[in-house]
């Protein structure tokens, strides 16, 4: 995983490259967005407060997030999509990574998690250094920027069961799922992030984004375990042309294709070693539905 | 007064569900309704739509074979009617409609039918696939108006998306994957109708009094003009857009 300081360099250097404008979708004022100040979290055992997280927010998050929360700080014009993904406008409360269906807040753990683990591929640094307390107080502080929070509650987390064991057949029942759901029309047969539709791909408010490339090394934003993973592809990542699969994958079909996509990533695996003994092809685009 | 209306419109209700299998299988207008017709037209000629290119998806490409596909911006009829403008009745503050019909938004040879899909406030809909190609079906309204983006894939069989809105806004709607798909999901309040291929249109079930009614094209913008509508009669509306 990269260090914060090359993450700093990177985006330094993507900076002498080029200057886009932001999109800017700043709405709200200072003084509506202070009527939430009193914002609360929970985190286990752990009570965030927004006000608390006020200093916090300004030494470590302003740069990037703003003063608003709309992700209109100063060092955002430097992070160039696709690649790299404008910081978040909190405003909006569009999350990526949720435990909860398409279309619905994320709870206060995932918020917790996303802070806590940051994000690869992305500018977006990891914030374990901070105590748990700040980090519960600064997901409180990301909530306050959103109305969203005052009349919604998050979505109920989609269920994970638990784990099978891995064999050779699930890994095939994996790559039909991978065939039938069609993920390769954005991350392309090998998951390279090559498919028919990745050159085209556009986040929520116009701007390039790639899809993700399983082969490159770097771990996905939302987490890297098998869990994770499950949850990734059944609740979407919200703002972005990354579908929810809930509707469409049963729960042990889900967990064929977490190792099937295991298979492809550059990290040493189980799935990986068995793929290699059954020599398996990637799926054919071209071929009618059930022979891929 | 307030009363008198919760009144009126519980009465009404129960004199809908009660003749609702006449009233559907006659139209005939429930406590002396009228509607509101008339015709969109498009000044001068159809802006040329560009033809789509569907090569990256041989199933969209096979599907359009005998048939080019076009961008629907702007779909006009032969006698200059255009299709696809969304009327209803501006600052409505009557019943939610009752629903006569179901609402389908279809995902077929890589199009959406309807191009746009009118409906009312909490009005539910479907989303369907008739397609053997992968969608996701992706609508990206402002959630500051308190309307959420989801984003649902839609591979070959998929089970229909049963949504609604909470808010009045021109939604738009597109599938990441055919980036040449592009819908409207059109939420109001109240009586609506969408114009067909030749720009007619019939706002059913409006009670009678003074209205302004709202014309909104996606490219085109908007107009409003003023109708009086009588008890169990059709006040007409007409209206001519400039393409832009
Ligand atoms: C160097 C810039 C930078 C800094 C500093 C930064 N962020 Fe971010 N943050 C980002 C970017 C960029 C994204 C979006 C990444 C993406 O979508 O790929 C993001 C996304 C997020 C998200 C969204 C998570 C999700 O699931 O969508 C949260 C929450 C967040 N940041 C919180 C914080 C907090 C709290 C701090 C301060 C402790 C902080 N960020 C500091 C750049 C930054
Ligand atoms: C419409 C295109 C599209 C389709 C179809 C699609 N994806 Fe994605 N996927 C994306 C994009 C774009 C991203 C990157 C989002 C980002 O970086 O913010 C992504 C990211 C991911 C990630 C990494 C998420 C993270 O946390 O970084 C996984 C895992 C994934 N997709 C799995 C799948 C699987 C499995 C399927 C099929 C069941 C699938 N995707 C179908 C576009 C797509």
């Amino acid at each position: 995983m990269r260090t914060r300081l090359e993450k700093w360099s990177l985006l330094l250097s993507a900076a002498a490259v080029f200057v886009l404008p932001t999109v800017s979708s700043a709405q709200l004022s200072t003084s509506d967005i202070d009527t939430r100040l009193g914002t609360e979290s929970h985190v286990g055992n752990i009570t965030g407060h927004a006000k608390d997280a006020k200093g916090d927010y300004r030494r470590y998050c302003v740069g990037c997030h703003g003063p608003l929360g709309d992700g209109n700080g100063e060092n955002a014009p430097y992070m160039q999509p696709p690649m790299y993904q404008q910081p978040r406008d909190f405003q909006l409360g569009i999350f990526k990574c949720r435990s909860t269906p398409t279309g619905t807040l994320p709870t206060d753990q995932d918020l917790y998690d996303a802070i806590t683990r940051g994000f690869d591929r992305s500018n977006m640094p990891q914030w374990n250094t901070l105590s748990k307390q700040q980090r519960a107080d600064l997901v409180a502080w990301v909530k306050h920027f959103s109305p969203r929070w005052v009349g919604e509650k998050p979505g109920t987390p989609i269920p994970i069961p638990p784990e099978p064991e891995v064999t050779a057949e699930r890994i095939k029942a994996g790559r039909d799922v991978f065939a039938r759901m069609q993920c390769w029309k954005c991350h392309g047969v090998q998951g390279m992030a090559n498919g028919p539709s990745a050159s085209t791909l556009q986040d929520d408010l116009g701007r390039p984004i790639a899809a993700f490339n399983f082969t490159d090394g770097t771990r996905p934003k939302c987490g890297d375990t098998d869990q994770d993973i499950y949850r990734i592809f059944m609740t979407g990542l919200d703002g972005t042309p990354m579908p929810s699969f809930a509707d469409n994958i049963k729960p042990d079909e889900a967990w064929d294709l977490v190792f099937y996509l295991r298979t492809f990533m550059s990290q040493k695996s189980k799935e990986k070693e068995m793929a290699k003994q059954l020599a398996l092809k990637p799926v054919d685009p071209n071929a009618p539905a059930g022979q891929q | 007064m307030r009363n008198r209306h919760n009144l009126a419109v519980v009465l009404s209700a129960v004199v809908l569900v009660g003749c609702a299998a006449l009233i559907l299988s006659q139209g005939v207008n429930a406590a002396g309704e009228g509607k509101i017709t008339g015709t969109v037209k498009l000044d001068g000629p159809a802006p040329h739509m560009k033809g789509i290119d569907m090569s990256k998806d041989p199933y969209c490409s096979k599907a359009h074979a005998s048939d080019p596909a076009h961008y629907e911006t702007y779909v006009a009829g032969a006698n200059g009617g255009l299709a696809n403008v969304v009327l209803y009745i501006d600052g409505w503050t009557g019943a939610a409609q009752a629903s006569n019909a179901v609402l389908v938004f279809d995902q077929r040879n890589c199009m959406y039918t309807p191009h746009v899909l009118a409906m009312d406030t909490g009005e539910s809909f479907k989303v369907q696939t008739s397609d053997q190609t992968a969608h996701n079906i992706h609508p990206n309204p402002n959630p500051m108006t308190g309307n959420i983006p989801w984003n649902q894939s839609q591979p070959p069989g998929s089970p229909p998306v049963e949504k609604s809105w909470k808010a009045t806004e021109f939604i738009p709607v597109k599938c990441n994957i055919h980036p040449w798909m592009n819908g409207w999901f059109a939420v109001v309040k109240g009586p609506y109708a969408t114009s067909d291929e030749n720009g007619n249109f019939t706002i059913n079930n409006v009670p009678p009094g003074n209205y302004t009614v709202t014309a909104w094209h996606e490219a085109a913008g908007t107009q409003t003009q003023k109708v009086t509508v009588a008890a169990g009669a059709a006040a007409s509306a007409n209206f001519t857009f400039k393409a832009k």
